[in-house]
Order: C-alpha cells, then structure tokens, then sequence
C-alpha cells in the first residue's frame, strides 16, 4: 500500500514548490485527509453508488484509519454514538445518498437530543442532477436540518477541507452535537490542491460564552444561605469534565446530588452525597425531595419532561440556579432565579471557591430515609427474591458486583433500561451510554460496538430487551466481522414490556400488540459465530454471567426474566413528581 | 396573550438559512403573517423582519432557538412600540376608470400615496404604511375600479438597536468563513 505525504521532502523548482505546498488531489481524498488531520482513527459506515469515489480513496489510508463496514447506516450512526461517548472523540459515520442517508436519521435525532458529537458525511448525486430526482437522489440536508447541529452540502470539490472543519468544530464545541455534510460525486472526483486549515472560528457561533461572575456571586449567595440545597447533575457535567468540581462544590457544603439519566457515572452511586436517579423511574427520595428543596442547583441539564412531571409543580418551592452552556434551554421550561450560562466546569470551579462550608445533616438524613423507604417496599426483593423467576434487577445487581461497577454499560430502551440505571453502581465517569431523549429502540448493539472500539480496554456491556434487540441485530455480523468483544445481555420477558407496563397500568390491561413471539436468539447468535447461552434458572445466572465475562470476544447472554414484572417507583407521566409510586 | 410580534433575525448568507428559522415556527404551530429579508449595511450579513400572532413567552423561547443556530448573529423578539416599521402596497387601477370617476389626484394627495406607472389600459399606485392604512386605501380606490393590489411583508428599524449595529459593524472585520 502506498503511503501518502502531505509535504514530499524536497523541492526544486518554483512549480514544484507550489505543487509540493498544495498537493492536487481528488474531492474523495481531500475528505480522507481532512479526516485524518481531525484526529479520525474509526470510521462507520456502508457504501454505495454516490460515495464510491470516498470509499475508493479510502482504501488507501486502511494505515490510518480504521473503517467499520455496519449492517446498516442506523448501526453506523449509534455505534458512532457509542464510540464518541466511551472515548471523547468524535464519532464519524459514512453513508450513500437516497436510502444510506435517510437511514442515518434515527441516529441523527437520537445523538441531536443527546448531545452527542457527530460528523456524518454522505455521498450526493452529482451537482448537474440535483433536484431532478436523480437515482438515489434525496434532499438530505431539508431532511435533516432540523435534527443536526449544523449541515452543509458541498458541491465544489475545494469546499470540502472547509466544510469537514467547520463540521468537526462545531460538532464538538460549546453544546456538542451531530452535524452532516452532504458532498456530490462530482466534488468527490474532482481535483484541486488541497490544504488543510483547522476551523477555531465561526463569526456567528459563540460556543463557550464568558462566565458571567455576577451570576456566580449571586449563586453563591443563594446556596450559602439554602437550608435544603440540591443539585441535580445532567449530562452537561459529562461533556464538560466536570466531575471533580461537582464534587468539590457537594462536598464542600454537603450537598446532595442527584443524576438524571444521562447524568449517571458524573458521581459514583457509592458516593455518600449521592441521592440516586430522577426522574420517572428514578430513586423514591431523590424525587419527593424535589419538592422539599429550597434550592435546586441544576448543572448541565435540560429539565425534560421525563424527570419534572407536572412542570406547574416542579420545584415550585425553591430557587433555582441553572448552569447551562446552551442558552436556549435556559428558562425553556422552568425558570431560573440565577441564571449561569457557561460551561459547567469553569461555572462550578468559580463557584465553589465562593461557596461556604456547611453542614445538612437532617436533610442529608431526609435522603437516606427515602433511600430506606425504597429499598424495604421495592430494592430488596427485585435484588435478591429468593423464589419465582428471575428479575431484571438481580441480573442487573449481579452484573454490577462482577464487573465492579467498572465496565461500560451501555442500555437499550424500556423497562430494561431503566431498571439497569436504577441497579448498575457506576463508578467511572462516561460509564452509562443509552439513548434518552429520543429513546431509540435498537440503539445499544451498535452503540456497545462503538463504545468498544471507543474504549477497548474497558468491558463493554449491552444490556437489551428481547424488542429492542430485534431492532438492530444485524449488527451482530458487524460484531462478528470486526471481531468487537462486546458483551451482549437479553433480558428476555418476551413482552414490550414498557408498554406493557402501561397497558397494565393505565389501559386497563389491555394488552395490545405487546406480546413478542421470539425467536431462538442463542441460535442466530450461532449463526453469526458467536456465542452465547440462554438462562432460565436462578441457580445458573451467576455462573453464566461468569462465563461470560470470562469469554474473549463478544458473548451472548439471553436470561429469560419474569413475564410480567414492573418497573417501580413510578412517576405516571405529566403527574407530579410527588405522586410517585412505589408499587 | 396572543397579539402581533415583530420578530428581527440577523443571519449570516446561507442557502437554506430561511428553512432553519421557518423551521422553529413550525414546530411550535406559529404562522408566520409576513416575512422580509435583505441584505443589511454589512455585506453577508441578512436581516429577517417576521411578524407573527402569538404570545411573548413562547416567541421568547424561539427566539432562544433561532440564536442557537450556528449562522444566526442574533434574533430578537420586539413589541409593536419598540419598533418603527412600514409596509408597502401597490393598486393597479383601470385607466377609464380614472377618467370617469372623482378626484384621484385628491386621493392621492391625502393618503399619501403616489402614481408609479400609467398605460393605456391600468395605472399603478404606491402606497407605504401599515397594514390597516394600506388595506383602508383599498376601499377608497374601489370606486375606480381595483384591478390588483398587493402588499410588502414589513420593514422594521428597531428603536434601541444602536448599539448592535456597533457589534454588527465589528463583524464587518472579521472574515465570514466558508
């Protein structure tokens, strides 16, 4: 294979000199480089006829960058999800025109609500042919416009250094998010000389705005004098690395924290200050509590409707101090008495250098007491029942003992979700991967793939459902084709068990379209060549979670759970938070 | 409370830059009444005029959004007292009309308006104001016999917006990227 230079050693003549500053290369490896001096090791994706020029100079840097050839472009987009959340980096996927792209719009909307750093790049008909309805022509970017950060078509093969800069700077500054960029096989083709500039600036865009030390004082002084302070801690406290400051700022005037989904592993469930989960299947007392706080300090978060219920209740009670990076979600849903729009790190290390130490003993007790609540009606017997089937949680708990809260957890959407971020005790930050805004079934097998490519040395775990993992298992050849050692666990209640939990609950059992007739899922792991066992027992799950974790490479697991167990506590949707019920 | 907004947005030159605003709108189901747009004193930067019914929380919380895209400078919501504002109109009117009927000259002369073009057959008239006064001229010109009119969406200059035409002046110095 040749290797490519962007500066040959020496040059001679004037010409050369030009040549040898400026290489003239094709559209299709001007989109490789610009990769490449972004920084891209892995690449997702799935050709076809408009993106065959990038795939064909793609094939030259297999050196250099690692192109993983998925089942489908949904799969390539979650796994580029799963890689950027495991790693930092930002995950890039490839895909044609007309179908390749629009298959890309699950993951698209999914990483849009999630804030999750993406560049998508997909092939376009040719310039002379857009808006005639060409062969696998669609309009990717009227699409998508509402569901990316940002997206460009580029038609002029000199555009695409530029274009990919701009992507990749504003995929993963300020508010991250995915971004697409639509290039036609014409720029694909076409030569030009090729320079690479990093983008460090958009004249319009103010990714990070400056921290306001008003505001901090002015949050100081409310926490300083809260008698119940709570701090809720969102993604943003991820994305930022805050982990460290949040804990200085709890620690320093004890103050409890709770997580919203994706918020969790910010703060290790062991943590004393750690209240648990909010939200609708969140902890018992990190909810109730909301209503009993006379100061929330939200970090990072969005207030979706999932954790506050009833919005005209919510937090009636309190002040509110909001730190947030994108100012559009500020007083979005529930306004803010302080206001900080910053980057959660710099905002939570200003403040605590003006937060007083302090003592909330009784309102710390306020917590272990709801904690105690929920562990005595609910906890105990979904962790350890001792007769029936087997349960979610105790599969979850025994998962979390035997990786030690250490591994990549990575959750599909439904009741497993939930009770698999109600029972893992993450320890290690960027720990949780799941989709939450957009709760996207189908979502964790690609996502665990990328997440294992993302962090290969860490165990990676997809815990599913049997619905969710009917979705996208074609992955499964991907996984089988790269050899990604991704542990895959089926909770298996052979229901959608969401939904019907609802039915059960609020649609007077009516079970419709609920019930999963499955298939033998050991058996088309086996046709992939990997392989797995089914549980039925109780007195089997720990030692197949064992063998498992003892497998090198990927592994599935399928317990078959109980039928009908639900999800508690529970918040009914648009009820209160205070409403929360145990059973 | 549902009442008339003027929204301004200042928006780098994008092909499709309309369709990401339009778009914001859409999703909360606000109609837009009428909408402008024209490149402003600094080349490359556009102005948006929209107006639209709806309630100040709600187009606070847009506008929010509309700033968050990547090639808006700034969006501002403005009530009708923040902002001097006009629209334009122009009637075509039959010829014979004109003849046959009173004293257009007068009409003319005191509702401001003014003659653009004459033919045989139609003449043109312009009209600029705000949306009432221009629609109360139609019903003055019927009876020459209205053969068209049609209206501008709305031009507004707002009030207090010296200083960010200071900021957008800065801009002018610094090079919009590709």
């Amino acid at each position: 294979m040749q290797q490519k230079d962007v500066l040959p050693m020496k040059a001679e003549t004037e010409a050369d000199k030009r040549s040898a500053v400026k290489p003239v290369i094709t559209g299709s490896e001007a989109v490789i480089r610009s990769l490449i001096a972004e920084g891209v090791e892995t690449i997702f994706g799935y050709p076809g006829g408009a993106i065959m020029p990038i795939y064909d100079a793609l094939y030259d840097f297999q050196d250099q960058v690692h192109h993983i050839l998925v089942r489908h472009e949904q799969g390539a987009t979650h796994a580029a999800q799963g890689y950027s959340r495991a790693s930092g980096k930002v995950g890039v996927a490839f895909a044609t025109s007309g179908p390749g792209a629009t298959n890309l719009v699950t993951g698209l909307a999914d990483a849009y609500m999630d804030s999750t750093p993406m560049v998508c790049i997909t092939g376009q008909v040719a310039a002379a042919l857009l808006g005639t309805d060409a062969f696998q022509e669609t309009d990717v970017i009227g699409i998508t416009m509402p569901i990316t950060k940002w997206n460009i078509q580029v038609t002029r093969q000199e555009d695409i250094p530029g274009a990919i800069a701009k992507a990749f700077y504003i995929a993963r500054s300020g508010r991250p998010g995915p971004v697409l960029v639509d290039i036609t096989k014409n720029a694909q083709v076409g030569t030009f000389e090729y320079e690479y500039n990093k983008c460090e600036f958009i004249r319009s865009y103010q990714p990070v705005p400056e921290l306001d030390n008003e505001a901090v004082t002015a949050a100081a002084a409310l926490i300083n004098s809260a008698k119940k302070p709570y701090i809720f801690c969102g993604h943003g406290v991820l994305l930022s690395g805050a982990e460290n400051e949040l804990l200085s700022l709890a620690e320093k005037a004890q103050i409890p924290v709770a997580s919203t989904l994706l918020g969790l592993s910010a703060v290790p469930v062991d943590h004393p200050l750690y209240g648990g989960m909010l939200g609708m299947h969140g902890n018992y007392a990190p909810n109730m509590l909301t209503c009993e706080a006379d100061l929330i300090i939200a970090v990072g978060m969005r207030f979706d409707d999932r954790v506050t219920g009833d919005v005209s209740t919510f937090v009636k009670q309190a002040k509110v101090i909001h730190i947030e990076i994108d100012a559009a979600e500020i007083n979005k849903i529930i306004p803010a008495d302080v206001a900080i729009h910053a980057d959660a790190k710099e905002a939570l290390s200003a403040l605590s250098q003006l937060v007083m130490p302090a003592k909330h003993d009784a309102w710390l007790e306020e917590f272990r007491f709801g904690h105690k609540k929920e562990y005595d009606k609910v906890q105990h017997r979904e962790l350890y029942p001792e007769a029936g089937e087997i349960k979610m949680a105790e599969t979850v708990r025994l998962i979390s003992e035997k990786t030690n809260g250490e591994a990549i957890l990575v959750t599909d959407v439904g009741q497993h979700q939930m009770i698999a971020s109600r029972y893992y005790r993450f320890k290690n930050p960027n720990t949780n991967i799941t989709s939450g805004g957009m709760g996207t079934m189908g979502f964790s097998i690609p996502a665990a793939m990328g997440a294992k490519m993302g962090a290969p040395e860490k165990e990676v775990i997809a815990v599913v459902g049997d619905g969710c993992f009917q979705m996208t298992l074609q992955e499964l050849g991907t996984i089988y084709q790269s050899q990604i050692g991704v542990k895959m666990v089926i909770l298996n209640n052979n229901f959608l068990g969401m939904v019907r939990q609802w039915q059960q609950l609020f649609f007077d059992k009516r079970y419709s379209s609920t019930e999963m007739v499955n298939p033998d899922f050991i058996q088309i792991a086996k046709g992939f060549f990997i392989p797995g066992k089914k549980v039925t027992a109780r007195e089997d799950l720990a030692a197949a979670i064992d063998e498992m974790l003892a497998h090198n490479g990927a592994y599935l697991l399928e317990v078959v759970v109980e039928k009908e167990d639900n999800v508690f506590p529970m918040v009914p949707a648009g009820a209160p938070v205070s409403t929360i019920r145990l059973e | 409370m549902q009442k008339e907004y003027t929204v301004t947005v200042y928006t780098e030159d994008r092909i499709g830059i309309t369709n990401r605003i339009t778009i914001i709108f859409t999703r909360r189901g606000i109609n837009i009444t009428s909408l402008t747009t024209a490149e402003t004193e600094i080349p490359g930067v556009y102005k948006f005029v929209i107006t639209v019914m709806s309630t100040r929380e709600k187009l606070d919380k847009v506008v929010g959004q509309i700033e968050r895209l990547i090639e808006i400078h700034r969006a501002f919501v403005h009530e009708e007292d923040e902002v001097v504002y006009q629209e334009l109109a122009l009637y075509k009117i039959s010829t014979k009309a004109l003849h046959t009927a009173g004293d257009v000259e007068k009409l003319i002369r005191e509702n401001n308006a003014r003659i653009l073009t004459i033919t045989a057959d139609y003449f043109v008239i312009e009209k600029t104001g705000h949306q009432q006064e221009l629609t109360d001229f139609i019903k003055k010109l019927e009876p020459y016999g209205l053969i068209e009119y049609t209206k501008s969406g709305r031009v507004a200059i707002v009030k207090w917006s010296r200083r960010f035409h200071e900021h957008l002046k800065e801009l002018d110095k610094s090079v919009a990227s590709y």
